[in-house]
């Protein structure tokens, strides 16, 4: 292996350092430059390590092929062992930008540089032997180099548990195969460099293809032995590994669940410890706070601008949290909201606050029920209750924004009460099934 | 009503406990209701329920060690004579379906009043379900006629047009008397569509009714 340090052990600082430790404090780190390459970034990243023009890079690595394929070696052993640039992330600061890709064209020039080298060596006489022997080392070198950078820094993110290759073990589902042909073609490379590099220096003559076939061997149940021995160890690492992930999963489920505490729990707590004295001020908070952890445990199905139950559940919540009453919502069946269905819910609204207002009770009921071809909405109380036929029309409340709106859109309006008895509101609406979203 | 009630309570909450056994009392005696005894514990609550056999055991839904579903499941069959109501803060459709399957006779949450609370006790002691407003919104929910749903049991897996009347109305917050005065019935007839919901709730295999029980594993 060329390098002996894992290439991303920067990620723990960086991870740590958060935002504002950054800028000053970093080290010039040497990096790969994903967005400008013409092959792997190498030249262009030592470019701006030494700050110069990358052009310079590139040509001497070119001209370095011509001893004994030198440029071959330093580059492949550059780029396995280089981290990769952190790319600036994108505007919306979600997802860093893709890399450019590479482009060939102006690859071409360098490309015929060093066929030219290379024609000058040949001619010149120093190939041979001693110029192969660069070249297979470059080979054995980029074998290391896939296996190396086939353990993506995310899985890695541990930190020195164990050696940075484990990664291909660990990584997980789908990424799991390409990872293990990626290991496996990485292998292959390293073998056939490494076979050939005994091939080309062996002394050919004596014991031929047979003594390089018996050393391949003996190679072989060398590493097959280390396995052996080291497998259980590997293995306790690996659990290890995903005995740390799994309680990092937690601490993340934990710490969502102590923000939500933290912001909204005990700010309600100390509101209710402040207003211990004001009845109607406690039951409101701690309405309103039950509202919320419920929505948190049970994930509301849609946001109110799309169906109607959700919209329904957020009227009920706006009166709740307006008037200090407790509004028991009952949904069943949903659909989409469209002009009319956001009516019947304003008009709603409109009766909840009704209730809410002259009633005079801590109660109402809110039932609602989609069907096929009609929804229906039911806002009772027991409260104080009124004679429908004493209300004059300047109740603007009742006339305009409750029976007039379902007028507009083809529904209807009743109004059942008694004094003494509570007061019952019914809407009708019917609709179409065209936006029924009911499963 | 000539005796009390003999009413048992398992919650882990002692708050809790201690708050419904203080509003129980506080009711007068025409509809007394004696609280037995109190656990706070599953284990606790099995061997208890099984010295004392209440009438009516007031079951909270989470607990440790299983919940009021562990404490049915071993009590519910060798002591059959025992009423269950499910008592809960939890509003979420697979709790409230899952402990009614198990053998519950009905389900109310916290927030109820004391006469409510007293009122309920009463009524399944006496074999009537008791349906939250929320909760006959779910069975409305579950039993709604879907034209893609596979009917095996027409009995069992359909509910009657008098019934889904019936919970319509306890979803809108009528009680079981301005039910019987809006449809025309008596209340006995009101607990006895209340009651074969409740049958059909438990017996049926309608894929909503196995999917929120199985959601919570109480299937």
């Amino acid at each position: 292996m060329v390098g002996g340090y894992p290439p991303c052990d920067d990620r723990t600082t960086t991870d740590r350092g958060g935002p504002i430790s950054q800028p000053l404090a970093q080290p010039r780190r040497l990096y790969r430059r994903l967005d400008d390459r013409f092959l792997a970034g190498v030249a262009s990243g030592i470019a701006v390590h030494l700050n110069i023009k990358p052009v310079y890079v590139r040509t001497a690595f070119v001209v370095l092929l011509g001893l004994q394929g030198m440029g071959a070696i330093l580059y492949v052993a550059f780029w396995a062992v280089l981290p990769v640039e952190p790319l600036p992330a994108a505007p919306d600061g979600t997802h860093p930008r893709r890399p450019p890709r590479r482009d060939l064209a102006k690859l071409l020039p360098f490309v015929a540089i060093g066929i030219g080298v290379l024609v000058i060596q040949s001619l010149l006489g120093w190939g041979g032997v001693n110029s192969a022997l660069g070249w297979l080392v470059a080979v054995v070198a980029l074998g290391a180099g896939i296996i190396w950078h086939q353990t993506a820094p995310s899985r890695r993110r541990s930190g020195g548990t164990g050696p940075p290759w484990l990664g291909a073990v660990f990584a997980e589902g789908d990424r799991r195969t390409s990872l293990v042909i990626r290991f496996l073609s990485g292998a292959v490379v390293v073998a056939i460099g490494v076979i050939a590099l005994v091939a080309v220096f062996s002394p050919l003559s004596k014991s031929g293809f047979r003594s390089i076939m018996n050393g391949a061997l003996l190679a072989l149940l060398g590493v097959g032995a280390v396995a052996l021995v080291a497998a259980p160890m590997l293995w306790r690492i690996f659990g290890q590994l995903r005995n740390e992930r799994e309680a990092r999963i937690r601490e993340q489920a934990r710490a969502e669940l102590a923000a939500i505490v933290h912001d909204q729990v005990l700010h309600t707590l100390a509101l209710i410890q402040r207003s211990a004295g004001d009845t109607k001020a406690v039951q409101r908070l701690a309405r309103g706070q039950e509202r919320t952890l419920r929505n948190w445990l049970y994930k509301p199905t849609g946001s109110p601008t799309e169906l109607f139950g959700a919209a329904i559940e957020e009227v009920a919540a706006e009166v709740e949290d307006a008037y200090a009453i407790a509004v028991e919502t009952v949904v069943v069946g949903d659909r989409a909201v469209d002009e009319p269905v956001a009516a019947l819910v304003a008009a709603s609204r409109e009766a909840l606050v009704n209730a809410a207002r002259h009633a005079k009770v801590e109660t109402v009921s809110l039932y609602a029920e989609v069907e096929p071809e009609l929804v229906s909405v039911f806002v009772r109380d027991r409260g104080t209750g009124f004679d429908p036929s004493t209300v004059e029309d300047n109740r603007h409340g009742v006339r305009g924004s409750i029976v007039g709106r379902m007028d507009r859109y083809g529904g209807r309006a009743e109004i059942r009460s008694e004094p003494g008895e509570g007061t019952e509101i019914r809407l009708y609406l019917p609709v179409d099934r065209t936006g029924d979203s009911s499963p | 009503m000539t005796e009390a009630l003999r009413v048992f309570l398992v919650d882990d909450h002692a708050m809790f406990r201690a708050g419904v056994k203080a509003e129980l009392s506080r009711q007068d005696a025409t509809t007394a209701v004696e609280v037995v005894g109190e656990a706070s514990t599953v284990p606790d609550a099995i061997a208890q329920i099984a010295a004392l056999v209440p009438d009516v055991v007031l079951l909270d839904v989470h607990m440790p060690d299983g919940g009021g579903r562990a404490v049915l499941d071993a009590v519910r069959r060798t002591h059959p004579q025992v009423t269950f109501l499910a008592l809960s803060v939890s509003d979420a459709a697979e709790d409230v379906i899952g402990l009614i399957r198990a053998g519950a006779r009905g389900y109310v949450t916290k927030t109820i009043s004391p006469e409510e609370l007293t009122a309920a006790i009463r009524r399944v002691a006496d074999g009537d379900a008791v349906f939250s407003p929320r909760l006959a919104g779910f069975v409305l929910d579950a039993f709604a006629a879907r034209p893609d749903t596979p009917v095996a049991d027409p009995e069992l897996d359909l509910l009657t047009n008098r019934e889904r009347e019936v919970l319509r109305l306890l979803a809108r917050g009528y009680a079981y008397k301005e039910i019987a005065k809006e449809l025309f019935i008596s209340i006995k007839t009101v607990e006895t569509h209340v009651s074969n919901v409740l049958r059909k709730l438990q017996m049926s295999n309608r894929y909503e009714l196995s999917r929120w029980a199985a959601d919570r594993r109480l299937v």
